[in-house]
C-alpha cells in the first residue's frame, strides 16, 4: 500500500462517516456547543464567570425568577419583567441650581404588567470630598402625578486636609427604607382609598381610584446635589424587582443562569476532550506496547491494567478530589488516571494480531526500533478505532465531572452544569417546581454527551460494522 | 467440581485483594487528615473531661500542665504519638477499616443515637441494597425479554428506537433524570412524594408499605435509565448467535421460533451477555448512590452526599468503603456466573 493510496482510503472513510445520519446530527449538536463556547468567550463578561460564587455580585438580580419568555407561553400570563436600568439607559442633565452643581439622571420605563413589581432598589456610587452630596428621587407617573420619594444626604466624607483624596461611597436605597414610607405619607390623600404604606412599590404603581396597577410610562428622576465641582457620580441604577428575567431566569442566589449555562460549555468541552484524548492515547500506547512486546513484560503490564480496571472509580474520584483538590485541571487528571485502562485491553489484543503480519515482521528484521514500529506501522492501522474511542470516551468524562460537581466536589470557583444542578438539588428546586433551574443544565450535559456518542458510533459503524458495541460504552458513574 | 471450587477460591482471593488495595490507597490519601482529626478530638475530649473534673488546681499553669499530661497519655494510649504511616499504626488502621471499625462520625448519629460510623452505615445499608437489587432484577428481566425480542425483529421500529434510546440515555446524568421525575411526578402531577424518606417511624407496622411507596420514584428512575442499555447489550449478543449456522439449521428442522430464541439462542449468548450486563450493572452502582441523594432515599448514598457537604471524613471513608464492597461483590458474582456458564474460563486459569 503506497502512501497516497492509504491517504485516499482515509479520505474515503472520512467521507463515508460524514454521510451517516448519526455523524451529521452529532456534528450539528457539537456545532451549537462550539458556538456557545465562542459566545461565552467573546460576549459574556469575564467578571460574571469569576464572580459566579460571590453573592454580592448578583445582588441587583431577582431571586429565582423564571425566564422572561414564559409570558408568551401562557396566554393571559403577564408577569412583570425584572428591570435593571444603568447609566447608559439614563438621560443625564448637568446644571447648576443656585450655585450648587446638580447631576440628574432620567430613567424612562414602560410598565405594562398586571401585577406590581416585587420591590425597587436605587443603586449609587459617588466620589466626593468633605461635604456630603444630597440624593433625591422623584417619580412621575403616567397620570401626570409626581411623587418625591427620597431625599437624604450621604454620610459625611473624608475629613482630611488633602483636597485630592475623595472618598468613594457606594450604597443602595431599598423600597423598604423608612424615609420612603414617610415621604409617601404626604401623598396618601391623593388616593380614593388608603394605600398600603408598608409596600411603597404598590402605592407608586397603583391607580388613584382603585387598587389596581397603573400601566404606562413612568419616569424616575434621580438628582444628586453636589456641593463641590470635584464630586462625581460614578454609577447610578434603578432596579425594579420582577418575577421573570432574561433568557434562562435566575436561581435562589440571584445568579443569571444563562451565564452559567454558556460558561458551562467551554468547561465541559475542555474536560471531556482533554480527558478523552489523553486517556485514549495513553491506553492505546500502553496496550500496544504490552501486546507487541509480549512475554513477562506483557503479563506485568496487564496485571497492573487488570487492577486499575477492577478499582471502584467513583470511590477514588471522591477521595482524590477531597484530599488532593478539586480544580478543574485536577479533576481532568483524575479522569485520565482511571480512563485509560479499558482501551488498553482492546489495544493489546489488536497488537497481538497485527504484530504477526508480514510487514511488521519485515520492518522488525530490518532492525527498526520497537517504538518506531508501534508508532509508524501499528498505530496508523488503529486510527479509526482511536478516534471512535475518543469520541465515545467524551460523554463518560463529561458525565463524571458533572456527577462530581453534583455531589459538591467539583471546582468551586467556576460555574459548571453539574454544580448548577448541585445548587438546584440543595435548594429542592424540583419539589418547588423551579424547572428553569433544572432543565437547561441537564439538557446541555445530555446533548454534549449525545453529540460525541453519535459521532463515535458513526465512526465505529463505518470502520468496524460488527463493532464491539458494548465494550466501549463504559461510564464512570 | 474441585476445579470449580479452586476457581471460586482464586477469584474470591483476587477480589479481596482489590478491596485491600483500595483501602490501602484510600488510607494513604486520607492518612494525615485522619491523624489531625483524631488528635484534635482527643484534645477536645481531655479538655472537656478536665472542665467537669472535681480536681482543684492552685494555679492556671498547674491546670495546663495537668491537661497536657493527660493529652500526651491519651495520644500514647491511642498510638497517636507515632505517625499514621508507621507500620504498626498503618496495619492497625487497615485492619480496623476492613472489619468495619470505622471510628466516630463528627456530625451524624444513627436512629438509635450511636455516632459510630459502622452503626450508622449498617442501619442505612439494607435500604441501599433493597433499592439497588430491586431495580437490578426488574431491569434484567425487561432486558432479557426486550433484547431477545429486538434481536428477532431486527430493523423494526421498536428495535431502532430502543437502540437509539440506549445510545442517548448513556449520556443522561442519573441525578438530572431523577430531578425531572420529581418535577413531573411530585410537583406537577403530585402522585409521589418528592422526599423518599418515609414519615412513619421504623417501628410502625405500616413502615414497610410506606417505605415501598417512597421507593417507587427512585426505582422508576433507575429502571428507565438502564433498561434500554441492557436490552441493547442482550440484543447485540443474541443477534450474533442468531446468525450462526446451527441456529439456521434448527430453523430448517422446523423447531418452533420461540423455542430457538429463548432456549437455544439466549443460552448460547449467555456468557457475553453476562459480561455486558455486569459492565452496565457496575456502572449503575454509583448511579444508584447518586439517585439516593436526589430523592432523599435514606441509604448509604444519601449518607455520603450529606457527609461530603459537612466534610465528615470518617463517614465519607465508611460510605465509600461500603460502595467498594458492593462494587467488588458484584464483580465477584459476575466472575463466578461467567465461569459457570462458560467452562473454558476456569480451565484456562
Amino acid at each position: 500500500m503506497t502512501a497516497s493510496e492509504s491517504a485516499s482510503n482515509f479520505n474515503l472513510l472520512v467521507r463515508r462517516i460524514l454521510h451517516t445520519k448519526a455523524a451529521i446530527s452529532g456534528f450539528f449538536i457539537l456545532g451549537i456547543l462550539t458556538a456557545m463556547t465562542i459566545y461565552a468567550l467573546i460576549a459574556v463578561p469575564l467578571d460574571s464567570f469569576s464572580q459566579w460564587n460571590d453573592p454580592g455580585f448578583w445582588i441587583d438580580y431577582p431571586k429565582s425568577a423564571a425566564p422572561s419568555w414564559v409570558n408568551s407561553l401562557q396566554p393571559g400570563s403577564n408577569l412583570p419583567n425584572h428591570i435593571i436600568l444603568g447609566l447608559t439607559d439614563a438621560k443625564t442633565q448637568n446644571s447648576s441650581l443656585g450655585g450648587i452643581p446638580t447631576n440628574s439622571f432620567l430613567f424612562n420605563l414602560d410598565f405594562d404588567y398586571n401585577t406590581y413589581p416585587t420591590d425597587f432598589i436605587f443603586d449609587y456610587c459617588l466620589r466626593y470630598g468633605e461635604i456630603p452630596p444630597v440624593i433625591q428621587v422623584d417619580v412621575t407617573r403616567p397620570d401626570g402625578k409626581s411623587f418625591m420619594i427620597y431625599n437624604s444626604p450621604l454620610p459625611s466624607g473624608a475629613q482630611s486636609e488633602d483636597r485630592s483624596s475623595l472618598t468613594e461611597y457606594c450604597s443602595r436605597i431599598f423600597s423598604t427604607d423608612d424615609s420612603i414610607r414617610d415621604n409617601l405619607q404626604l401623598y396618601t390623600n391623593l388616593f380614593d382609598y388608603s394605600p398600603d404604606l408598608s409596600l411603597p412599590q404598590k402605592m407608586i404603581f397603583s391607580q388613584i381610584d382603585e387598587e389596581v396597577v397603573l400601566r404606562g410610562k413612568y419616569q424616575f428622576n434621580i438628582t444628586y446635589y453636589l456641593f463641590d465641582t470635584e464630586d462625581k457620580v460614578e454609577d447610578t441604577k434603578v432596579i425594579l424587582g420582577g418575577k421573570v428575567y432574561g433568557l434562562m431566569g435566575t436561581d435562589d442566589l440571584r445568579r443569571d443562569l444563562s451565564i452559567g449555562i454558556f460558561w458551562g460549555a467551554p468547561v465541559a468541552l475542555f474536560v471531556g476532550l482533554t480527558a478523552a484524548i489523553s486517556s485514549v492515547t495513553i491506553g492505546m500506547l500502553y496496550g500496544l506496547l504490552a501486546g507487541y512486546k509480549g512475554g513477562r513484560f506483557d503479563e506485568a503490564l496487564m496485571r497492573v491494567n487488570d487492577l486499575v480496571i477492577s478499582l471502584p472509580t467513583f470511590v477514588f474520584l471522591v477521595i482524590l478530589s477531597i484530599t488532593i483538590g478539586s480544580s478543574i485541571y485536577l479533576i481532568t487528571l483524575f479522569l485520565v488516571i482511571f480512563g485509560w485502562s479499558g482501551i488498553a485491553r482492546v489495544a493489546r489484543s489488536l497488537a497481538l494480531q497485527i504484530k504477526n503480519l508480514q510487514y511488521v515482521e519485515a520492518s522488525k528484521l530490518m532492525g527498526e526500533r520497537d517504538i518506531k514500529i508501534i508508532l509508524r506501522h501499528i498505530l496508523p492501522q488503529l486510527l479509526p478505532l482511536t478516534f471512535a474511542s475518543i469520541a465515545l470516551a467524551v460523554p463518560a468524562a463529561i458525565l463524571a465531572e458533572a456527577t462530581l460537581s453534583f455531589i459538591g466536589l467539583g471546582d468551586p470557583s467556576i460555574p459548571t452544569w453539574g454544580s448548577i444542578l448541585h445548587d438546584a438539588n440543595t435548594a429542592s428546586a424540583a419539589a418547588r417546581g423551579l424547572w428553569w433551574w433544572i432543565l437547561p443544565p441537564g439538557i446541555m450535559i445530555a446533548s454534549a454527551g449525545v453529540s460525541f456518542a453519535l459521532i463515535g458510533s458513526a465512526i465505529e459503524s463505518v470502520t468496524n460494522p460488527r463493532g464491539g458495541g458494548s465494550q466501549s460504552k463504559v461510564r464512570f458513574t | 467440581m474441585t476445579d470449580f471450587l479452586f476457581f471460586v477460591a482464586k477469584t474470591t482471593a483476587y477480589r479481596i485483594l482489590v478491596v485491600v488495595i483500595t483501602v490501602i490507597i484510600t488510607l494513604i490519601l486520607l492518612g494525615s487528615a485522619m491523624d489531625k482529626l483524631l488528635t484534635d478530638r482527643t484534645r477536645a475530649e481531655v479538655v472537656e473531661a478536665a472542665a467537669q473534673d472535681t480536681i482543684q488546681f492552685k494555679t492556671l499553669s498547674e491546670r495546663q500542665d495537668y491537661i497536657d499530661e493527660q493529652i500526651s497519655l491519651k495520644t500514647k494510649d491511642l498510638g497517636l504519638d507515632e505517625p499514621w504511616y508507621s507500620p504498626k499504626r498503618f496495619v492497625n488502621t487497615l485492619f480496623e477499616v476492613l472489619t468495619l471499625d470505622l471510628g466516630k462520625s463528627n456530625f451524624f448519629t444513627s436512629d438509635s443515637g450511636s455516632s459510630n460510623v459502622s452503626d450508622i452505615i449498617i442501619e442505612r445499608l439494607p435500604k441501599t441494597v433493597l433499592l439497588f437489587t430491586t431495580s437490578t432484577v426488574i431491569v434484567v428481566v425487561i432486558g432479557l425479554f426486550l433484547g431477545t425480542y429486538m434481536a428477532e425483529k431486527r430493523g423494526s421500529a421498536l428495535d431502532k428506537s430502543v437502540s437509539f434510546a440506549a445510545v442517548v440515555s448513556n449520556s443522561f446524568a442519573t441525578f438530572w433524570v431523577g430531578m425531572l421525575m420529581i418535577l413531573l411526578f411530585s410537583f406537577t402531577l403530585d402522585i409521589f412524594p418528592a422526599r423518599s424518606t418515609p414519615l412513619t417511624s421504623p417501628g410502625d407496622p405500616f413502615y414497610i408499605l410506606d417505605l415501598l411507596y417512597h421507593m417507587i420514584l427512585p426505582l422508576i428512575t433507575l429502571v428507565l435509565l438502564s433498561f434500554t442499555v441492557w436490552s441493547f447489550v442482550v440484543r447485540y449478543f443474541v443477534s450474533r448467535v442468531l446468525d450462526e449456522d446451527y441456529i439456521q439449521a434448527k430453523r430448517v428442522m422446523g423447531i418452533p421460533k420461540r423455542k430457538i430464541l429463548y432456549s437455544h439462542a439466549l443460552k448460547n449468548a449467555a456468557p457475553p451477555i453476562l459480561t455486558g450486563i455486569v459492565t452496565a450493572l457496575i456502572a449503575s452502582i454509583s448511579g444508584s448512590f447518586i439517585v439516593e441523594a436526589v430523592f432523599d432515599w435514606p441509604g448509604v448514598g444519601k449518607l455520603l452526599y450529606d457527609a461530603i457537604i459537612v466534610m465528615d471524613i470518617p463517614l465519607i471513608l465508611g460510605s465509600t468503603y461500603v460502595f467498594t464492597l458492593i462494587y467488588v461483590m458484584t464483580m465477584l458474582i459476575a466472575d463466578l456466573l461467567y465461569a459457570y456458564f462458560d467452562p473454558r474460563v476456569k480451565m484456562s486459569s
